[in-house]
């Protein structure tokens, strides 16, 4: 029988060490990334210039969009300002320097989702007094640490390259007379500008971190003194985070990646991001765990926690593929040029170079983890659960790339070295910042109230 | 356990005790005693695996009905819509696949319900109007039964009896 039975939860306590071997490998890694994004900027620079004929046939296009917004034509200026990726704005040139923004944005969007879904994670556990997750929830604890670096990146993209990521913050959109006016945008003003955008971003960033510290500080303080008083005060974070978390991820969602195309909407879009960082999130936390459990460390949690991970991951998997496709079919089915626009961009538009990836994102975040993780038995297997868990994150960074890309950057993207610097560098700091945290408390919550049951824990 | 009509086949256990019967389990079957099966008035962890008995394949055969929804529901629309009279429906192709996602995903869904509760009631001998076949009537209150067949043993009906009494049970019938 598993060798749990004899654990007694009130005194083992059980450090993971950070070793200088890791740390060392992780910042070679790190390094790497670095390096590789160097090139990749000086291929970029270098490549930019035998590019002209489609970056000028995409600007001919923007001036045609532009000029068509300007005369009232909306429906025709929907089409053709959005075929032409609302990028360059009339009048500018395109730089080969906004594919770096773009991934720079990309990535800090990314994994500030990741991040956030740690909190999530154990706030939801807390608020449904969850018991098989306290084994576990060490781990998504130490995730929002990662916020002290992908939050002030947010800003400072925003805050001093903007205008390269969104088509709202162009010069002269919201100015009636000037040469780049744009009706549709300047309707939507009273949300999309700069204060208001740096208030919600340093406002719910703020909650979400001194939420974070609340709870680390209840947990540890927890981990001393024992009893169920903090469990209740840890139940009540849950709950207030929860609520935050429901209003601003909603409102991140619009205002980091939906307002990028800024003449589209989806009323859809804050749970589709949503439920493609959730699923990110609970990949990454039992991919941490899978790899604790292979260093040695969190014996105690066996396949029957795996077991629901992998449950979580593929539902979620589920969930996301049913917000992603009611979006898809609600505007096909309508039709509405300004709504599908969207899809073509990514099908057909850019000389369909966004057209793999769409196929990838299916593949990878629906098809592949449905099949993978079907059998009880793979949800119970460790190579099972990792196969699924690289489908679900290298694809949903592919859904992300989906997301933020057609709109900077349009005929300019692609997968190149920045991309694979980029997601390196980011990966890396991650991994070193989260093992960190995590040397900072006992791996098991060896006070929570609910240990025993998770401990015996049986499905 | 198809027929239980009063045989004399089986001697019954009674146990009081829900950890009881479930160590229960494994001292009668240490000694040799094939058990037939445990009947309790709610389910008890761990009480399938120390028994034995084999994983359902139940979820196979939801899958198999599943992929038969699937294909049903397709092989419908499709006759519908594409080749017996094809319609266009707002200016898309006939063969509209994302809009029959959802009839198949419904298809689906449904055949794998009904079909899986239809092999649940057969292979549990199941149907409208059928006399309940109750070893105990205390196992749908606060008795745990453990039921041996004498016939599938090889050991006599005293040493069942006495392995039952030895581990336990609070009373041992025969019926």
């Amino acid at each position: 029988m598993a060798g749990h039975s004899h654990f007694s939860p009130a005194n083992v306590e059980e450090h993971f060490e950070f070793s200088s071997e890791g740390k060392k490998r992780i910042i070679y890694g790190f390094i790497a990334g670095i390096v590789a994004l160097i090139i990749g900027i000086y291929l970029l620079s270098k490549g930019e210039s035998g590019g002209h004929e489609v970056a000028a046939a995409g600007h001919e296009a923007a001036n045609a969009g532009h000029e068509a917004n300007a005369a009232g034509h909306e429906a025709a200026g929907h089409l053709s300002g959005g075929a032409a990726s609302h990028q360059p704005a009339a009048g500018e040139h395109y730089d080969w320097t906004n594919r770096i923004w773009a991934n720079v944005w990309l990535n800090a969007v990314f994994f500030t989702g990741i991040s956030v879904i740690g909190m999530f994670f154990v706030s939801l556990q807390y608020l449904a007094k969850a018991g098989w997750s306290s084994v576990l929830k060490r781990v998504p604890e130490a995730f929002p640490k990662f916020l002290y670096v992908t939050l002030p990146i947010l800003l400072a993209v925003f805050f001093f390259k903007g205008d390269v990521i969104f088509h709202w913050m162009h010069h002269g959109v919201t100015e009636v007379g000037s040469e780049n006016y744009d009706k549709i945008i300047a309707g939507k003003s009273g949300y999309l500008n700069k204060p208001f955008f740096i208030a919600r971003l340093i406002g719910f960033g703020a909650i979400w971190l001194i939420l974070w510290n609340m709870l680390r500080k209840k947990s540890l303080e927890e981990d001393l003194v024992g009893g169920t008083e903090i469990f209740t005060k840890l139940v009540r974070i849950g709950v207030a985070f929860i609520v935050i978390f429901g209003l601003s991820s909603s409102m991140f969602a619009w205002d980091w990646v939906m307002s990028i195309d800024t003449h589209w909407f989806s009323t859809m879009f804050g749970w589709y991001m949503f439920s493609s960082w959730h699923v990110t999130g609970l990949a990454i936390i039992t991919l941490t765990v899978l790899l604790l459990k292979d260093k040695g460390y969190m014996s105690y949690v066996n396949e029957n926690h795996l077991h629901d991970l992998g449950k979580f991951m593929f539902a979620f998997s589920i969930f996301w593929s049913y917000v992603w496709f009611s979006q898809f079919l609600l505007i096909y089915y309508a039709n509405f040029p300004e709504e599908t626009i969207y899809f073509l961009e990514r099908w057909e538009g850019h000389n369909k170079i966004y057209k793999t990836s769409e196929i990838l994102n299916i593949l990878f975040n629906f098809l592949f983890p449905f099949l993978v993780l079907m059998t009880r038995d793979a949800k119970r297997t460790r190579i099972f659960l990792k196969i699924a868990c690289f489908f679900i994150i290298s694809g949903h960074y592919i859904d992300f790339y989906q997301m933020i890309m057609p709109g900077v950057v349009g005929p300019h993207g692609g997968y190149g070295l920045v991309e694979f610097g980029m997601l390196t560098a980011f990966s890396c700091a991650f991994i070193y910042v989260i093992s960190d945290e995590l040397t900072k408390a006992s791996l098991v919550a060896k006070n929570h109230p609910f240990l025993p049951e998770a401990l015996h824990h049986d499905i | 356990m198809k027929t239980m009509s009063s045989t004399n086949n089986y001697i019954l256990g009674v146990y009081d005790d829900e950890d009881e019967v479930l160590h229960a389990v494994s001292e009668v079957k240490s000694k040799g005693i094939k058990i037939e099966e445990v009947y309790t008035p709610f389910p008890i962890h761990g009480l399938d695996t120390a028994l034995g008995h084999p994983r359902t394949r139940l979820p196979i055969a939801a899958f198999m009905f599943g992929c038969l929804g699937l294909v049903c529901a397709q092989a419908l629309i499709n006759y519908t819509m594409v080749f017996d009279w094809p319609m266009i429906i707002g200016g898309k192709d006939f063969f509209a696949l994302p809009d029959w996602i959802p009839i198949t995903f419904e298809g689906t869904v449904l055949f794998t319900a009904f079909g899986l509760v239809t092999t649940f009631c057969i292979s549990n001998d199941l149907y409208p109007g059928k006399k309940p076949e109750i070893l105990d009537i205390r196992i749908t209150d606060d008795r745990f039964v453990m039921a041996i067949n004498v016939d599938k043993n090889k050991k006599s009906a005293a040493d069942i009896k006495k392995a039952l009494k030895d581990s336990g049970a609070v009373e041992v019938n025969v019926k």
